[in-house]
């Protein structure tokens, strides 16, 4: 493979501008609805003591989930030695520190109180799996940051295969820490599965590659730099293979719950219930988020097209946002059983569906932090050199050569 | 020496006297004033002194009997109310919605459709000695004390919720606005978890928590599990009790009976 050059983006055309505007205006309405949920109080919200996760957490944890699995192509570069994707690591860095840092913001100004942040950090209950987050996420930034810098910096390359290791098994413990935030809840019927977090991991593959394709194909299609369908063709059938794996393990956490007597009524409720949460699993992840990114990413008539994996791509991330409402919302709908088989009724929603309706500034903050991740990676590929300048056919496809030699 | 030097000598030892003296007085005084109070106005029977830690040697609990709790009687709840400033003992949350509203102790009814068999019974904070708020607590403001009441240290609750998420009962409530009535012995905070705390600052007096002393049918026995000459202690060693959700094996401080 020839030398890669990497070049910083023009980022002075007016399409450049107008998106990065967007991007901050629904960053500036993401910090206002903080702000105002912070004044107030969380009574300006569909949040409720039944429901006390929210919309900021269904973006939260998927921003958060995604930014590890955003991390997969540096990985599959560094540690597993797939030299076609070597050029894509940069990016690939980049995109988990954006995402992450994107998830963190929203989920801090969520808290009720975020000017307690400091207490946060300084006070760690070590059984508490948040307070391991707490270590993970700030570690994973470090970490990917110390990688990026191995890359970057031409003296430093030569230990870019071991920090590409470490920030690959630290990843692996992130996202079994942030699937464990559901997994080591006993009380709910919808939770308290040791198989969430390898779930949680494999999910975290095929979001994270969704949002890394569609901000790829962005950068290089509106900048005008080269991107070969060698390159398209193999990460449309990594996507494909992703998004196979995340489903394997939707469907054993569910055939597993139908086998348990126990779990039937929430198995009942998320499948096959007259509500929001079957619809959403039901088409968003499994019809929109899994069978028909499958079709395309494996059919022969959507063979290597950029626009097809892009739909795809952003079919995927639809239903992975599907399958967190339906994890974090649904899980919480579902009333707790404190008299298994009984019909429960109490002033304070025992034994009810609990009922939950998203408000404006919840929804804005979570929107917030996904346009904060992007609008930070959009200023990056702008000031430093995150992007090869090609990623043509003849620059990636290692048998380029012999197949030009072929043809001819 | 001369005359006027021995007078000054014996007049700055006056000085020198009356000045110990009043010192002396002084430190007398204020050491009584110190201890006195210790002495004298302590409580003798069962109240904890204020700088006296909680101790495992205790641990209380509740017995409820539902066979005893009237199906129309709120009176559990509107004594936690009063007692600790919120729902109806408190002007404030005004804004939340109902199902917003905080709400330490409640009525649940339990009905069993395959026998029609029906009753009511307070449920609340259930005080476990493994408890999974504790245990999911980033900050470790969900605590519990040496005694087995489990609270919340309202100085660096940061507002997570992940307590909320991991309660098996229910009984933890967020805070969604602003406060102005709060009891000072029960501080709450906008942007902060609470729940029974078995009426922490009457326990540490000796008295008992505001529901068990407003039951009218006495259905709500507290005591000291640990003390085997308890009233509490007696009745758990003679009747059958149980747990709800036992099968998590929280060991919890409140048991009932007839469920």
């Amino acid at each position: 493979m020839k030398p890669m050059t990497f070049r910083e983006i023009a980022g002075t055309s007016k399409g450049y501008y107008s998106l990065l505007g967007l991007l901050g205006l629904l960053v500036a309405s993401g910090l206002g609805a903080a702000f105002y949920m912070e004044h107030h109080g969380h009574w300006v919200t569909g949040m409720n003591n039944q429901i006390v996760w929210g919309m900021p957490h269904v973006f939260a944890v998927f921003l958060i989930v995604a930014a590890s699995g955003a991390l997969n192509v540096a990985s599959m570069a560094s540690v597993f030695g797939k030299t076609p994707y070597k050029p894509l690591s940069r990016l690939s860095g980049l995109m988990a520190i954006t995402l992450l840092l994107g998830g963190l913001t929203v989920l801090v100004l969520d808290l009720g109180h975020p000017d307690r942040l400091i207490v946060a950090m300084t006070y760690l209950n070590f059984k508490s799996i948040f307070a391991w987050n707490i270590i993970l996420y700030n570690g994973f930034l470090v970490i990917v940051a110390a990688y990026l810098f191995t890359m970057m910096s031409r003296p430093a390359n030569k230990y870019s295969s071991k920090a590409g290791f470490v920030a690959f098994i630290w990843r692996l413990i992130l996202t079994t820490g942030t699937g464990s935030i559901f997994g080591f809840i006993v009380a709910r019927q919808a939770y308290d599965a040791a198989i969430m977090a390898p779930m949680f991991i494999v999910l975290s593959f095929a979001f994270g590659l969704a949002i890394f394709l569609l901000v790829l194909f962005a950068s290089y299609t509106w900048t005008g730099r080269p991107l070969g369908d060698f390159l398209i063709n193999r990460l449309q059938r990594l996507l494909g293979l992703f998004v196979a794996s995340a489903l394997f393990f939707v469907v054993v956490f569910h055939l597993t719950n139908l086998y348990a007597t126990e779990h039937h009524g929430i198995e009942h409720f998320i499948l096959d219930g007259n509500n929001v949460y079957t619809g959403l699993f039901w088409v968003g992840y499994i019809l929109l988020g899994s069978v028909i990114p499958l079709a395309i990413c494996y059919l022969a008539p959507f063979r290597a097209s950029l626009g097809w994996t892009a739909t795809a791509s952003v079919l995927v991330i639809g239903g992975g946002l599907a399958m967190m409402y339906v994890i974090i919302i649904g899980g919480q709908a579902f009333p707790l059983q404190l008299f298994p088989g009984m019909e429960v009724s109490s002033s304070f929603s025992d034994g009810v569906i609990n009922s939950y309706t998203p408000s404006l500034p919840e929804t804005l903050l979570g929107i917030g932090g996904f346009a904060l991740a992007l609008t930070l990676a959009m200023v990056a590929i702008k000031i430093m050199r995150f992007l090869p300048l090609s990623l043509a056919n003849a620059d990636i496809d290692p048998h380029y050569d012999s197949a030009e030699k072929d043809a001819a | 020496m001369s005359k006027s030097m021995q007078d000054d000598a014996h007049a700055e030892d006056q000085v020198d006297n009356y000045r110990r003296k009043l010192l002396g007085g002084g430190a007398a005084l204020a050491g009584a004033a110190t201890l006195g109070p210790g002495v004298f106005f302590t409580r003798i029977a069962s109240a904890k002194p204020d700088d006296q830690a909680a101790s495992s040697e205790v641990r209380w609990g509740f017995l409820i009997d539902t066979n005893k709790c009237a199906d129309n009687c709120t009176d559990c709840v509107t004594a936690c109310e009063k007692e600790n400033g919120w729902g109806s003992g408190s002007a404030d949350e005004q804004h939340s919605r109902a199902d917003q509203k905080a709400q330490w102790i409640r009525k649940v009814t339990v009905r069993d459709n395959r026998t029609q068999h029906s009753m009511t019974l307070p449920m609340m904070c259930q005080h476990c000695a493994e408890p999974p708020c504790v245990d999911v607590c980033p900050t470790g403001a969900s605590m519990k004390r040496p005694d087995g009441i489990v609270l919340v240290d309202k100085h660096i609750c940061i507002g997570c919720r992940y307590c909320m998420m991991a309660c098996p009962y229910k009984a933890r409530s967020f805070v969604h606005e602003d406060l102005e009535h709060q009891k000072s012995y029960a501080p709450r905070g906008k942007g902060t978890v609470e729940s029974c705390n078995l009426c922490v600052h009457r326990v540490d007096r000796g008295e008992i928590p505001a529901c068990a002393e407003a039951c009218p049918e006495k259905a709500i026995l507290f005591g000291n599990l640990n003390d085997a000459n308890s009233e509490i202690a007696k009745r758990l060693a003679s009747e059958a009790s149980t747990e709800i959700r036992g099968d998590l094996r929280l060991n919890l401080g409140v048991r009932y009976q007839g469920i």
